[in-house]
């Protein structure tokens, strides 16, 4: 098949058998399987160091796993050519850094890049799916503005409007609510969950454990480069697991309205 | 691109063209012999002369240079994220002006060795080659060093430019040692950038290199955009990043290694060209880096003019790299404080 064209899509697009991977010294992935389908959203869960970021960027082609493999939407990541890659699959990098003035639009557009010609002419499809995007992230009154001008939350939204111009089958998101006040993390769980409503398959690296379980279908716990835990959150979320994980004092609860699982930390009383 | 950009692209290089030639035709009038331009394309004597033969020629120079050094910057900067790169900053002008004279010193050396029977390799392909080479060599240098845990940081990149181009400039010293008296002048001469009269074949052989050189930059610049961003963010939006970053190094080493071989180090032009054109077509590329280009060779062409017809009562001329620096160091300082002043205010 090849990249690009319309369906049928491989089942499951994410799909990593036995992947290790070592930055040099003790393994960051240490044998992982984890798979990912249209239309789920999957939080990846974990302290830090436990390997989520590592297997995101082993998804998405940028790292290539020591053994094991990695396919994504039936592609090889590592082998295939980067426009092939990037045109089933798109990341929102955990910290986007602005180094050139661009406008919103012009920073959406650079989504398209992976179907455009070498000189980036836009079609109208091009035109088309940016003001899509831009209507979806709410950001269609900031098009014009640059970049350097907006706030963090504003900027987060303009890469993740760049990820969905780019019309990807997989949505990376590294830490999407890192830094963001409590309001723009709840509009960007929003976002990832109506991507993933659309058909997407989305997998989102995630610190906050009562935002994952509110958001996500489905959640993976890494824990020293292995898989601890897969499942729906409230049946991995345990006390146990979580005090063991994490090795923290925590409080789990439930939310009466919702069900979904309530993790909160405990501390000695003041 | 969009209609409106089209447009945009369209007034930027006919703005570019139009200073281009109006400062051609300035610098061509203009001399200790001052001309009818008119009357030399009449043929008339002695104008049509100076014009053809002196004053073209020159202004030819002029422009390459300055159109390399204009685009290798802009592109340059893309590379390296920041504003303040520039191929004389960044050393890649001092990398361009080592191989040139190790080249020239070698013919110089060879010519001794074989008796007075020729060395034409001292002639200006083979310093040119050399120039490219040392151009190329020094940028991977400055971009291998400038890593910091195995991420480009600007300001130690440019930190290592600095310290390579005073390597540069004691080994160039050493090297005038070695070399006869006349020899060593000629290569002072050459490197403080002065752009003197070329043969017609240097010139169409510079204007070659620097012509396919701007050209693969212009063909990448789509990419170029893409590289000003992280480079996992590139990477996931379908560039191969590797292969385009050693391809845009390549032909902005290759511009400047041009530029350097026919006119010595002229500096600054990289740093100011791009930056007001940055002011005039915005941070796209694709406009960015032909306009440079134009606007490059412009401004050098008008800086050549300034240098010779400053000092006519003296009877003396600077070379054009030192107007280019009485102008760029002071606005070096400025961009840096004002870059500083920016990041400040967005941490």
């Amino acid at each position: 098949m090849t990249a690009g064209a319309p369906g049928p899509w491989p089942d499951p697009l994410v799909d990593v058998r036995g992947a290790s991977f070592s930055y040099g010294g003790a393994p960051a992935l240490d044998g992982v399987t984890f798979q990912a389908r249209a239309g789920e959203f999957v939080g990846l869960l974990g302290p830090n160091g436990a390997g989520k970021s590592t297997l995101v960027r082993l998804v998405a082609g940028l790292l290539a796993p020591a053994s094991g493999e990695v396919r994504l939407a039936g592609l090889d990541p590592r082998r295939a050519p980067r426009g092939h890659v990037a045109r089933v699959c798109a990341l929102v990098p955990q910290e986007p850094r602005v180094a050139w003035p661009f406008t919103v639009r012009e920073a959406v557009m650079m989504g398209r890049a992976p179907r455009q010609g070498l000189l980036a002419r836009a079609t109208r499809f091009d035109e088309g799916a940016v003001e899509g995007a831009l209507r979806a992230c709410d950001l269609v009154h900031l098009a014009d503005r640059r970049l350097d001008a907006l706030s963090g939350g504003e900027r987060r939204r303009v890469f993740f409007a760049r990820a969905l111009a780019q019309e990807p089958r997989v949505l990376l998101l590294d830490e999407p609510t890192a830094f963001l006040d409590l309001g723009h993390q709840v509009a960007a769980m929003r976002m990832a969950q109506e991507a993933a409503r659309g058909g997407l398959c989305v997998v989102a690296v995630l610190h906050d454990l009562n935002l994952a379980a509110a958001a996500c279908q489905r959640v993976a716990v890494l824990s020293r480069g292995r898989i601890d835990a897969e499942g729906p959150p409230a049946d991995v979320l345990t006390e146990a697991r979580v005090r063991a994980v994490w090795e923290a004092a925590v409080w789990r609860g439930e939310n009466a309205a919702t069900g979904a699982a309530v993790v909160l930390p405990v501390l000695p009383p003041r | 691109m969009s209609g409106a950009r089209t447009a945009r692209l369209a007034v930027a290089l006919a703005a570019g063209a139009a200073a281009l030639v109006a400062a051609s035709a300035l610098s061509a009038a203009l001399g200790a012999q001052p001309i009818s331009l008119r009357s030399a394309l009449g043929g008339v004597e002695p104008d049509a002369t100076i014009l053809f033969s002196l004053r073209l020629p020159r202004v030819a120079l002029a422009a390459i240079v300055g159109c390399a050094l204009a685009t290798a910057g802009a592109a340059l900067q893309a590379l390296l994220r920041n504003p303040l790169a520039e191929p004389f900053i960044l050393g890649v002008s001092g990398g361009a002006a080592l191989g040139g004279s190790i080249v020239l010193v070698a013919a110089v050396a060879l010519a001794r060795l074989g008796g007075a029977g020729g060395a034409p390799a001292g002639a200006a392909p083979s310093v040119a080659a050399g120039a490219v080479a040392g151009a190329a060599i020094s940028t991977f240098v400055v971009f291998g060093l400038g890593r910091i845990g195995g991420r480009l940081v600007p300001e130690a990149a440019l930190l290592v430019g600095i310290v390579f181009n005073s390597f540069v400039a004691g080994v160039i010293t050493l090297m005038k040692l070695l070399v006869p008296a006349e020899q060593a002048g000629r290569l002072t001469y050459w490197l403080v950038g002065a752009v003197g009269n070329e043969s017609g074949g240097t010139l169409a052989l510079g204007a070659a290199v620097v012509g396919l050189a701007v050209a693969a930059l212009v063909a990448l610049s789509a990419r170029v955009n893409l590289l000003t961003l992280a480079d996992e963010e590139a990477a996931s939006l379908g560039v191969d990043v590797p292969r385009t970053r050693a391809t845009v190094f390549f032909a902005a080493s290759a511009a400047t290694g041009a530029a350097v071989a026919l006119g010595g180090m002229v500096g600054f032009v990289g740093l100011i060209v791009p930056h007001v054109a940055r002011r005039l077509v915005g941070p796209d590329h694709r406009l960015l880096l032909p306009a440079s280009a134009l606007f490059g060779a412009a401004f050098l062409v008008l800086a050549d003019a300034a240098a010779r017809l400053a000092f006519l009562p003296l009877g003396t001329e600077p070379p054009v790299g030192a107007v280019t620096a009485f102008i760029g160091g002071p606005f070096f300082l400025w961009l840096l404080r004002r870059t500083e002043a920016r990041e400040g205010a967005s941490r």
